[in-house]
């Protein structure tokens, strides 16, 4: 999604993009980034929680406003009610995806290499 | 506290990331806001995999299904005017069970009309839009820059949008 915020800033929209992940918006170079420490597929909030949209919604707004230069990316202070570890299962699909499912044998074993070579430094 | 992009992504997925080698683009462009937000109009695009369920075909997930490392590219326009219970999503990397129930967690169709009547933000376009976000892996994102965010720019334009709100799932 950062590659489209360049892409509609590119054309002369101002953008804003608000995101869990400041990692991916650094690397791909977003305009104006407000990064939320919230799970997938909850970008602004809890569903019914009009309040915690709007306070989201007016933190991007102000980045908005105020970034006075390609590459801002602020933080916003908000948190997530779920703890940690129930959040990563609850925003997951019940069935993994089809590119996980593929690669997740393969990966398991790339990080097990990994694991020795570390352990045998 | 800086914002963890890894705090919730179980570690396949994080590594999953970390090894998509990937250097930033320069310059980043920049347009700089051409009048205040309240005077501004505001287009929404979300890569949540919205669609308007009955009206336009859901985005092609069996195709991901069959060839894992392909994601759909194409993306759907929708009213302003749909109701939460016209709204489907389509989306195989996430639980789409909230979105479901309140679209504006990625897609804030009524919390931009609330802004738009208290005066904070000057107007909403009358279309939003909505891509999907899994995009392949290695992440394929030419047909979305060089085909289908030129064709949504052309419709911003005609709709006189200012703004642009993104939301990824």
């Amino acid at each position: 999604m950062p590659v489209l915020a360049r892409s509609f800033e590119e054309a002369g929209f101002s953008t804003i993009l608000v995101t869990p992940m400041p990692y991916w918006a650094e690397m791909v170079g977003t305009p104006r980034t407000l990064a939320i420490a919230f799970p997938f597929g909850h970008t602004l909030g809890r569903p019914g929680d009009e309040k915690l949209q709007h306070s989201v919604i007016s933190e991007a707004l102000d980045v908005l406003e105020n970034a006075d230069f390609p590459g801002t990316i602020a933080h916003s202070e908000e948190t997530w009610l779920q703890n940690t570890q129930e959040a990563i299962k609850s925003w997951q699909p019940e069935e993994s995806s089809p590119i996980i499912a593929e690669l997740a044998p393969n990966f398991r074993e790339m990080l097990r290499q990994r694991k020795r070579q570390q352990q045998s430094r | 506290m800086p914002v963890d992009s890894f705090q919730y992504l179980p570690r396949l997925i994080a590594t999953f990331y970390q090894m998509t080698e990937r250097e930033p683009d320069h310059p980043i462009p920049w347009t700089p806001l051409p009048r205040p937000i309240s005077e501004c109009k505001f287009c929404l695009v979300t890569s949540g995999g919205i669609y308007h369920e009955d009206i336009d075909p859901p985005f092609d997930l069996d195709r991901e299904r069959r060839q894992p490392t392909w994601g759909d590219p194409s993306y759907r326009a929708l009213p302003i005017n749909i109701s939460q219970t016209e709204i489907g999503v389509s989306h195989l990397h996430l639980n789409t069970e909230d979105v479901l129930k309140d679209m504006n967690i990625l897609l804030p169709i009524q919390r931009f009309q609330e802004l738009v009547e208290a005066g904070k933000v000057g107007a909403l376009a009358e279309h939003a839009y909505s891509f999907m976000g899994f995009q392949g892996y290695p992440p394929d994102t030419t047909e979305w820059q060089n085909t289908y965010a030129p064709e949504v720019a052309g419709k911003m334009k005609t709709e006189g949008v200012d703004c642009v709100f993104l939301t990824p799932a």
